[in-house]
């Protein structure tokens, strides 16, 4: 099967650097992968959003127009992308600041508070670690251990003291799909 | 095979370009191609090479025909506008013969235009953007991997024919990353030059010029160089996908391919016979394979970002034999591979009437 | 029989094709002298520019590369970073250097570009029928400005030494003359001086030369030096502007 994910936010929130982990993790499952982030004018603040496939095959586009499963971490990409799930497909919805009602009835939808799962861990800026634990839960797409190893592959050394707090966040996800 | 590891599409290419014994970067900031000056600025100390962030498009062009002059393998990159702007060097570059590679990260114009992705510098990039009678060969990567394989490719190209050589790539392919494997860096000495400019005096001291006042003698340096334009015909390539019993030949390049890819593959799951054409280089054409097809399909569909550029070379290649349909979205907009769809279907319509038709008339 | 004059290793045997009472020869002749002089003939790559001195690369007796107009500095700069032991100069005119290339003249001036700049000042466009230049001189007739240069609709003369001298990066920049012997010795002097700075690695250089164009200012050699010495002086002060000996 072919996963073709969209994960969205609002610039700063770390929703391209979560699907270069996801993205990652799927190399190493020996799986072929693509990342393609939207660009814009503004460098800080504005929407950010990515596209991520992995699949067995090589991947044929990059560009993802209906995916089989999406992150938002906010409410106007809750708005703009539930749209482009598949029936049946894996919405993961920030419910810290996105409402938790999705007008769909047709997908998989995951209500997460992932600022405040983060908080918990102990830093409220690794709530996209907790969703991107929760979504590697809900849909299968890659192991948590091969997405501990990108995390630790993709941190510099000057954010080593960083490392512990995104796994803490990234397991946090996870078990909150285990009590769902 | 080599280790493979996640790149962007641009840093793949300025690896590329090192791994290919790029030691001079001068370029100068703009979107969607940063990544390329970022990355040569950090990479090029390291290796013994030059980067220089240029004061304008124009200086970094003119930056590179001195270093090109002077022996070196140098690179410069940009995108659209910026890419407008080198056109003055990039004909100095062929009309002094200096090997060199230009990379266009492709974004939406004309004018200031936008900064998503675009194939609207075709005519530009296969035609010469700037003045007089030269060509450049033009690849066109459609992955990461092939940003480092072509730009490679593109370095030996530039020296074997001792000319400009162009890399179109476009925001996605530049922006995107995949896996990679990077190839050893080149080891074998770099072909001798001894035209370079590395200071010599008397009857063995060399001119890197374009300037011949005399018109005889500058119909002659042309016809050379057209010589030269004849002998890079063979460097034309396609990848053909497909088309063994294909009825409708899309034809698309680059990232876009990948795209018109996925809508050939759902067309085929409902039974439409498509087939792929993906020219790898967009000058030299790949004509010979376009014309092969055009005996043996009933239609084509030509898909680009732009209105219409590279649908002329197809249809001087197809020469009437086919219909050649076109769809193309512009301004940074991407088709889905489903829109694409949907035109094949109406391609695919269009000739079951025809074959109505030509029955009828038959009996 | 004793020999008073011969040519030198620094120049080709070419004729050049300037016209007479024009100083680009002479300007030639000292560069070249002064690249013999310095012993560095062997190891130089020059860059001539787009103007009357476009043939440049014909007399000059070392490697050269014709740039595009204006791009001289930019050219210059991709061999120089490419051949950190070579000589490299450019050989520029006013609109190509003050003009067309300004952009290229501050931004190599900026960077302390290890080149030396030759740069002829005959305040018009010679090779193209004498337009204006951004040198002319308040007054004077060009063919593009047939009623002498007015300041209200073609601005004021640039002094492209005195806006060098306020950057950091050159460490020679000086204005000479080419109207009579004694100014044809200073500007010898400083176009050694400027190669020195070169070779000593202090910085980007540059000798602005004052120059005549008989032909399209319409006066006869001996007026053309009379306004060079008269005129452009005037508007176009001589002397050092910056000297890394000194510490300027």
């Amino acid at each position: 099967m072919t996963h073709e994910v969209i994960m969205a936010g609002h610039g700063g929130q770390g929703v391209l650097y979560m699907g270069t982990l996801l993205a990652r993790a799927g190399m190493l499952e020996g799986k072929e992968v693509s990342w393609l982030p939207s660009y814009g004018a503004e460098q800080r603040g504005g929407t950010a959003n990515c596209a991520v496939v992995i699949g067995d095959e090589a991947v044929v586009s990059p560009v993802v127009y209906e995916a089989t499963g999406a992150v938002v971490m906010n409410g106007p990409s809750l708005e703009k992308f539930a749209p482009h799930v598949r029936p049946g497909g894996v919405l993961v919805v920030n419910t810290s600041l996105a409402p938790e009602r999705v007008e769909r009835g047709d997908l998989r939808v995951v209500a997460l508070p992932a600022n405040r799962l983060a908080e918990e861990t102990g830093d409220g800026r690794s709530a996209n670690m907790v969703a991107l634990g929760a979504f590697a839960a809900a849909t299968g797409i890659v192991r948590m251990d091969n997405l501990l190893e990108a995390l630790r592959q993709a941190t510099p050394a000057r954010r080593r003291h960083l490392l512990a707090g995104n796994e803490r966040a990234l397991r946090r996800g996870e078990e909150w799909m285990g009590k769902d | 095979m080599a280790e493979r590891i996640l790149l962007k599409g641009n840093e793949a290419l300025g690896e590329a370009a090192i791994l290919a014994g790029c030691r001079f970067f001068a370029g100068y900031p703009i979107t969607p191609q940063n990544e390329i000056p970022a990355y040569m600025a950090r990479r090029m100390p390291r290796v013994g090479g030059v980067f220089i962030q240029a004061e304008s498009e124009l200086a970094a062009i003119n930056m590179v025909y001195g270093a090109a002059g002077a022996g070196a393998r140098a690179m410069t990159s940009s995108s659209s506008p910026g890419i407008s702007l080198k056109q003055e060097g990039i004909s100095y570059l062929a009309g002094a013969e200096l090997p060199s590679v230009v990379v266009n990260i492709v974004r939406g114009g004309p004018g200031l235009g936008g900064i998503q992705p675009a194939q609207s510098d075709y005519f530009q990039a296969t035609r010469g953007g700037g003045h007089g009678d030269y060509r450049t060969p033009v690849f066109a990567p459609n992955s990461v991997q092939e940003m480092v394989d072509l730009t490679m490719e593109a370095f030996e190209v530039a020296d074997a024919y001792r000319n400009p050589v162009l890399v179109l790539g476009d925001g996605i392919l530049g922006q995107m990353m995949e896996p990679v494997a990077l190839p050893p860096a080149r080891e074998a000495p770099l072909p001798p030059k001894p035209w370079a400019t590395t200071g010599a005096k008397g009857p063995g001291r060399r001119i890197i010029n374009s300037l011949y006042l005399d018109p005889v003698v500058l119909e002659q340096r042309n016809l050379w160089l057209a010589e030269k334009y004849a002998r890079m015909r063979g460097l034309a390539r396609a990848e053909t996908v497909g088309m063994e019993d294909a009825e409708i030949c899309l034809v698309a390049y680059g990232a876009t391919s990948r795209i018109v890819k996925g809508a050939m593959q759902m067309a085929r799951r409902e039974g439409i016979r498509a087939g792929l054409i993906r020219p790898v280089t967009l000058w030299p054409y790949p004509t010979v394979s376009i014309r092969e097809a055009a005996g043996r399909v009933e239609a084509f569909l030509v898909v680009e970002l732009s209105l219409g550029q590279m649908v002329e070379d197809v249809r001087l290649a197809v020469d009437g034999k086919a219909p050649v349909h076109f769809y193309g979205r512009t301004g940074g907009m991407v088709p889905s591979p489903r829109e694409v769809l949907e035109k094949l279907r109406e391609v695919a319509a269009g000739m079951g009437k025809r074959r109505v038709v030509a029955a009828g008339a038959g009996a | 029989m004793r020999q008073i004059f011969a040519g030198t290793d620094g120049l080709t045997q070419s004729t050049t094709i300037y016209c007479p009472g024009c100083t680009h020869g002479i300007t030639h002749r000292l560069v070249g002298e002064v690249l013999e002089e310095l012993g560095v003939t062997g190891r130089t790559v020059g860059v001539a520019s787009v103007g009357c001195s476009v043939l440049a690369y014909e007399y000059f007796n070392c490697d050269m590369q014709e740039a595009a107009h204006g791009r001289a500095p930019a050219v210059a700069t991709g061999i120089r970073r490419v051949l950190p032991e070579a000589v490299v100069f450019t050989y520029q005119g006013d609109g190509d250097l003050a003009s067309i290339g300004m952009g290229e003249t501050i931004h190599a001036a900026a960077r302390g570009e290890r080149i030396t700049v030759i740069f002829i000042n005959n305040a018009n466009y010679g090779m193209t029928g004498g337009q204006l230049a951004p040198t002319t001189l308040l007054g004077q007739v060009t063919t593009t400005t047939p009623g002498g240069r007015s300041a209200a609709t073609a601005g004021y003369p640039i002094r492209v030494c005195e806006l060098l001298a306020t950057l950091d990066g050159p460490a020679y920049v000086a204005r000479t003359s080419t109207h009579n012997v004694a100014e044809l010795h200073r500007t010898k002097k400083a176009i050694r001086a400027a190669f020195q700075a070169q070779l000593e690695g202090a910085g980007f250089s540059m000798v602005e030369i004052l120059s005549t164009c008989p032909t399209n200012w319409g006066m006869d050699p001996v007026r053309a030096m009379e306004f060079v010495a008269k005129e452009m002086t005037a508007t176009y002060p001589l002397g050092e502007f910056v000297n890394w000996r000194r510490g300027n």
